[in-house]
């Protein structure tokens, strides 16, 4: 199961690094780590009403956070603060359930099920979100 | 004398049940000690009682087991008494006893020295300390491999320091301390010294008479008893200057509504009940290790880590943290593979049977002197063989092929 973990999609995800980078005149910025394992992702959002217009992360982490950041930059457009949290509560359920379920538009969520059993892995998937949720409470 | 460590690992149940695992992990907890957990099963089957208050018999064998464990760990440890040893939780709660404890004795103008290459455990507990008492933290210079750079312990041993809180052996680059120089540096200046045992007890006995030092905190964990317990060594002068840290029953002299007089050490240091079958398994592990050949185990688990070291050499891209030779350091081996983070190395090698750790070993600080954000860490005990380093070898060429 170990090998799926590291499917070529999710490799490929990581690579692409979809909003990598910094935005030059961003709303909001947070920099969010992973106590257990020193990951590190630096977010920020340019927002319009309240919602995400553009993002740009610095992401040093493992591939399954590499890949979580690229996802959030591909999809991460257009959320709220309300939107962001659900998504990331759902991200979090679905690795602590049974079932790994992509909400609509964020179909690449499905890479990471084969993270289920690996509980010390959720927050390496999670925190590039936790980032996003926080930058966007900054520019509040 | 010839060791022979399939027939060590026959003393591990964990490991003589499972043949495959190739556990490397032995300098974050090291593999349960059939002696141990005989000792620890025939306690509670037979001798389980609250300790140093009963007056029935079965209170009394209880207590004569728990004391028999400290006279045990006094042995292992070659104190000059068994009322020097305080048992705690691990070395965590040991380091943070004396935090508290000495700490309590300092203000604003002390110093504590420290160095970059400290567990967490002995680094935040001065930071807090820090934060509590006023004190200024002083770091003991690093050499590039990560090593104490002992020609500079002026620069953080001055004479305004109080107390040294120094790694006996580091969990990341396995280098040993050398404590004579900084033992002699904290005395010219009426400092006391911590040494943090936690990743050398586990190597054989350790002399905390020879080696100078006040303090020697060390986790059971990592010496193959159980987890929840571990010892505060502290001469005798040291501990009967200190003041109590936790409360509560067991550590007094005489309480009334008034005041409270303390006992003296070591109970003045156990605040309620201990881990009274947890001490007992230590006291029968280190009981076990102490009579074990120590000269063939340890030149047993260096052959075993210079041939990782000699064979990580040739791997492109691997870059070592910590020393390149093997002087005055444990089987301890830290490295990285350029572009692989690794956790991912470490879920991989998982596929192999191969049990490491990935990540910055609590010891972020050192991290980042190394430039660094983790690190993949193998640990060997006298259990590991040849065939464990055949397994990270070749999982490692896997994690390359797969990742890269």
């Amino acid at each position: 199961m170990n090998d799926d973990l590291y499917q070529r999609a999710l490799l490929d995800l990581a690579k692409a690094a979809h909003g990598a980078g910094a935005l030059p005149a961003p709303d909001g910025a947070a920099l969010r780590d992973s106590p257990l394992c020193g990951d590190r992702v630096h977010m920020q959002v340019a927002l319009t009403a309240g919602r995400v217009r553009a993002l740009a992360h610095d992401t040093k982490g493992c591939l399954l956070c590499q890949a979580a950041a690229s996802l959030a930059g591909l999809h991460g457009i257009g959320l709220n603060a309300a939107e962001a949290a659900a998504l990331r509560e759902h991200i979090a359920a679905a690795l602590a359930g049974s079932e790994m379920t992509a909400p609509a538009g964020w179909p690449e969520l499905d890479l990471f099920a084969p993270a289920r059993p690996h509980r010390n892995r959720h927050g390496c998937v999670l925190l590039p979100f936790d980032a996003l949720i926080a930058a966007i409470g900054a520019a509040d | 004398m010839s060791f022979h460590p399939a027939e060590w690992r026959k003393h591990f149940p964990l490991l003589a049940n499972d043949s495959r695992l190739h556990y490397l992990d032995n300098a974050a907890t090291g593999q349960l000690c059939e002696a141990a957990l005989d000792a620890v099963t025939h306690h509670e089957l037979t001798h389980r009682a609250n300790v140093l208050r009963g007056t029935y018999r079965l209170a009394e064998l209880a207590d004569a087991a728990y004391e028999n464990a400290r006279r045990q760990t006094a042995a292992y440890l070659n104190a000059a008494s068994a009322d020097e040893v305080v048992f705690t939780s691990g070395a965590t709660a040991s380091i943070n006893l004396v935090a508290h404890a000495f700490g309590e004795t300092l203000g604003a103008g002390d110093e504590v020295a420290l160095s970059l290459a400290e567990h967490h455990s002995n680094f935040v507990p001065w930071q807090m300390l820090r934060e509590r008492r006023g004190v200024t933290l002083r770091f003991l210079p690093l050499a590039a491999d990560g090593r104490l750079d002992l020609n500079r312990l002026d620069e953080a041993i001055t004479p305004r320091c109080r107390l040294v809180a120094v790694t006996h052996a580091s969990n990341v680059t396995g280098a040993v301390t050398d404590l004579a120089p900084i033992v002699a540096a904290a005395r010219a200046v009426g400092a006391r010294v911590l040494a943090d045992g936690a990743q050398a007890a586990q190597h054989g006995p350790v002399d905390v008479q020879a080696l100078g030092v006040d303090f020697y905190a060390f986790s059971g964990h990592k010496a193959f008893a159980p987890t929840g317990v571990g010892a505060l060594w502290g001469a005798a002068r040291a501990l009967d200057a200190l003041p109590p840290f936790l409360g509560g029953g067991g550590m007094i002299g005489r309480v009334t509504a008034a005041e409270t007089s303390y006992a003296a050490p070591p109970r003045r240091f156990e605040a309620g009940t201990p881990p009274i079958a947890q001490a007992v398994g230590l006291g029968a592990a280190l009981d076990w290790l102490h009579a074990q050949s120590w000269l063939a185990l340890r030149a047993h688990t260096a052959q075993l880590a210079r041939r990782l070291l000699d064979e990580l050499a040739a791997l492109p891209g691997l870059a070592l943290l910590g020393p390149r030779d093997f002087q005055a350091r444990l089987p301890v081996v830290a490295f990285n593979l350029d572009g692989i983070h690794p956790h991912d190395v470490c879920q991989l090698l998982d596929q192999h049977g191969v049990a490491v750790r990935g990540g910055h070993h609590c010891a972020q600080p050192l991290m980042d002197f190394f430039g660094v954000p983790g690190a993949v860490r193998a640990s060997f005990a006298p259990y590991n063989t040849e065939a464990d380093v055949d397994a990270l070898l070749a999982g490692l060429k896997d994690v390359m092929k797969k990742l890269r």
